[in-house]
């Protein structure tokens, strides 16, 4: 006779070993590796959270103190490799599988311990994409989740950083898998319920408050006139040109001026309630003034950030929040909306080459990809229509019917010509096909393929690659606004006038925007002082930020 | 540290008569401008100290695009660098110019 049950049974087992070391659900933060040990077998796919912000850094410390005699191979299963912990159980042996999706922090070492043959890498994933995985065939059999608070029952609230948990644990909770959240404190009853207590198995008291990285704080005083000049350009050519109200921001410094020059350069321009209207969002503190100037009507979030939650909670009207007053941020969700509502993604990188295939990745670092490549891709699932994504289809349509075209979403890439330390921007080829060559990577590490990008914007001008025709105009239409880096100097400057002449590329004077306007005095704050003023006092940025 | 000179030939002087004017700072990725009217109307010197060698084709290329489009003639323009990128030292010539048009 078959048998259906055998997972079921394997989880039973692994419940009652975990008991021993709990009083109902709790567990002593102290009894933690006892309780892993309990709890893990060898070879188990294992989520351990370590999300963009949150991580659940006391459990990661308890992983990577259990005896590898007992707990080894394990197949980690984690959208962000954060901590050093997440690495040091490779070391050991407590873990030799990765799938993963994001690696900022600890790019250089996971390059390294990729090169050295410590990691067994499946794929390095988009967000959605692992998230999709766990429910086909990454699915965890234990989940190591982070909250701030939970009851006796395991009832869970997890803060404003919602982020992945809802994800993670639906995955493992509804197939015979085990989750353990590591929460700030044990509370008689929870300020909301953002995960219910019949979906978590143990609740370990964690011995200090979880880790938050402050990913989406820019300091309005380190804002350069190019990046200025930059922003004007995307306002005037691209979000006024095509009308974008629905967008997602990339965190570099160049979209923080735009958020910056809304109230300001855009009020002038008119575009007030036209523009940037509706988001999908981390809560930028550089978007508080426009927020506070009327601009934003909604904005749905991937996490929190360190300081904002004050401010959120004092503006429910814009804000996704709970019955308890604070954020509701759900990343899976959010990229989604990303994905499939926004009509624009506008973000920065470090190397494009001269298709416009572009990759964050450098010859000693591999940050990962996070949410970029699904913000920063075409959706041909989309079937609702709107003026920009109309606009940007017609603007792309080389052959075919017009009764049967769609529309197109614009990615756009925002980048200085050349980077810290003169590194160029624009490349012959990126350094991201050397490291897969090196590390014996399948697929090239590309962050966003040349076929979705629809516009580079740089201090020289936009160049729109939706008008381009064929493969040598795209080349220096990416050349003719490469600035003074060797490729763009490598331009063919009669054919660069041709497409300037047609609007593929267009300078500043060809905006009516004069370099020399491009200015700090145009910011509507210049500082993260500047930041408080206009939240009235409601945002508390971290210690680091804080320089008066 | 390396030093450039490049003299240009410009169609028209440099509308004005500020006879000299600073701008920019010597801060890392940043660099400091001096002009001063002293040349024939229709010559352009431009001189630079920079501290990172090698990027003279870089320079010439910046400077000539600065001299094309700003025709400064009657200026003499040293350049104290201290590592700035093409696109700033674009932007500090062409501010250095609106002062000395004042």
């Amino acid at each position: 006779m078959t048998e259906w049950r055998r997972e079921k049974l394997a989880r039973e087992a692994r419940i009652e070993a975990g008991r021993v070391h709990a009083a109902g659900k709790v567990v002593p933060a102290g009894t933690a590796v006892a309780l892993l040990e309990a709890v893990l077998r060898p070879g188990d796919r294992v989520c351990l959270e370590g999300d963009n912000q949150k991580q659940a850094d006391c459990l990661a410390r308890a992983l990577s103190a259990c005896d590898p005699e007992t707990i080894h191979d394990l197949h980690m299963v984690q959208s962000g490799i954060v901590l050093p912990e997440h690495l040091d159980v490779f070391e050991t042996g407590i873990a030799k599988r990765l799938d993963y999706s994001y690696s900022g922090p600890q790019g250089a070492r996971i390059a390294k311990m990729l090169y050295g043959g410590q990691i067994q890498l499946g794929a390095v994933h988009t967000y959605l994409e692992l998230f999709a995985r766990y429910f086909v065939d990454l699915t965890p059999n234990v989940a190591l989740i982070a909250g701030v608070s939970a009851d006796r029952d395991g009832n869970l609230y997890t803060g404003p950083n919602t982020e992945d948990t809802p994800t993670v644990v639906e995955a493992t909770a509804f197939k015979n898998g085990v989750v353990i959240a590591q929460v700030n404190e044990i509370v008689d009853k929870v300020p909301r319920v953002d995960i219910p207590g019949d979906r978590i198995d143990f609740v370990v008291e964690a011995d200090t408050p979880f880790y938050v990285e402050p990913l989406f704080t820019r300091d309005p005083a380190a804002m350069t006139e190019t990046q200025i000049l930059i922003a004007m350009m995307a306002i005037k050519g691209i979000y006024a040109e095509y009308g974008i109200r629905r967008l997602n921001h990339g965190i570099g410094f160049g979209t923080a001026a735009i958020e910056l020059l809304l109230p300001t350069y855009g009020e002038k321009l008119g575009l007030k309630g036209k523009i940037a209207t509706h988001w999908a969002l981390n809560p930028h503190p550089t978007l508080i003034p426009a927020i506070e100037s009327g601009w934003v009507k909604q904005i749905h979030c991937f996490g929190s950030e360190v300081g904002m939650d004050r401010y959120i909670r004092a503006r429910p009207d814009v804000f996704f929040t709970g019955a308890d007053g604070s954020l509701r941020s759900n990343r899976a969700f959010c990229q989604t909306a990303g994905l499939y509502a926004c009509d624009m993604f506008i973000g920065a990188t470090l190397q494009i080459d001269l298709m416009g295939h572009s990759s964050t990745i450098t010859q000693s670092r591999v940050a990962g990809f996070g949410g970029a490549p699904n913000m920063g891709s075409d959706p041909h699932g989309r079937r609702h229509p709107s003026d920009a994504w109309m606009k940007a289809g017609r603007e792309g349509e080389i052959v075919g019917d017009p009764a049967l075209m769609r529309g197109r979403k614009l990615v756009v890439q925002l980048v200085e010509t050349f980077g810290d330390k003169l590194v160029p921007t624009f490349v012959e080829r990126l350094d991201a096909l050397e490291l897969a060559k090196t590390i014996g990577l399948e697929l090239a590490p590309v962050m966003i393929y040349a076929d979705d990008v629809t516009h580079i914007v740089t201090e020289e001008g936009i160049a729109n690659l939706l008008l381009c025709r064929n493969a040598d105009e795209r080349e220096q239409a990416i050349r003719g606004v490469a600035g003074y880096t060797e490729v763009g100097r490598g331009r063919d400057r009669a054919k660069v006038e041709a497409l300037r002449a047609r609007g593929v590329i267009r300078r500043p004077e060809d905006l009516g925007i004069e370099p020399l306007d491009a200015d700090r005095a145009l910011l509507a704050a210049k500082s993260i002082k500047d930041l408080v003023h206009w939240s009235g006092g409601l945002y508390e940025p971290p210690a680091r930020f804080r320089n008066w | 540290m390396e030093s450039l000179t490049f003299r240009h030939t410009t169609k028209t002087p440099l509308p004005g008569s500020v006879p000299s004017a600073i701008t920019g700072v010597v801060a890392s990725g940043n660099l400091e401008i001096l002009l001063e009217r002293v040349l024939p109307t229709d010559v352009c010197e431009v001189a630079i100290e920079t501290p990172i060698a090698g990027y003279g084709d870089v320079w010439e290329a910046v400077v000539a695009d600065f001299v094309a489009r700003a025709q400064p003639g009657g200026l003499r323009i040293s350049i104290n660098d201290g590592g700035a990128r093409p696109d700033t030292v674009s932007l500090r010539l062409l501010q250095g110019a609106r002062l000395m048009e004042a």
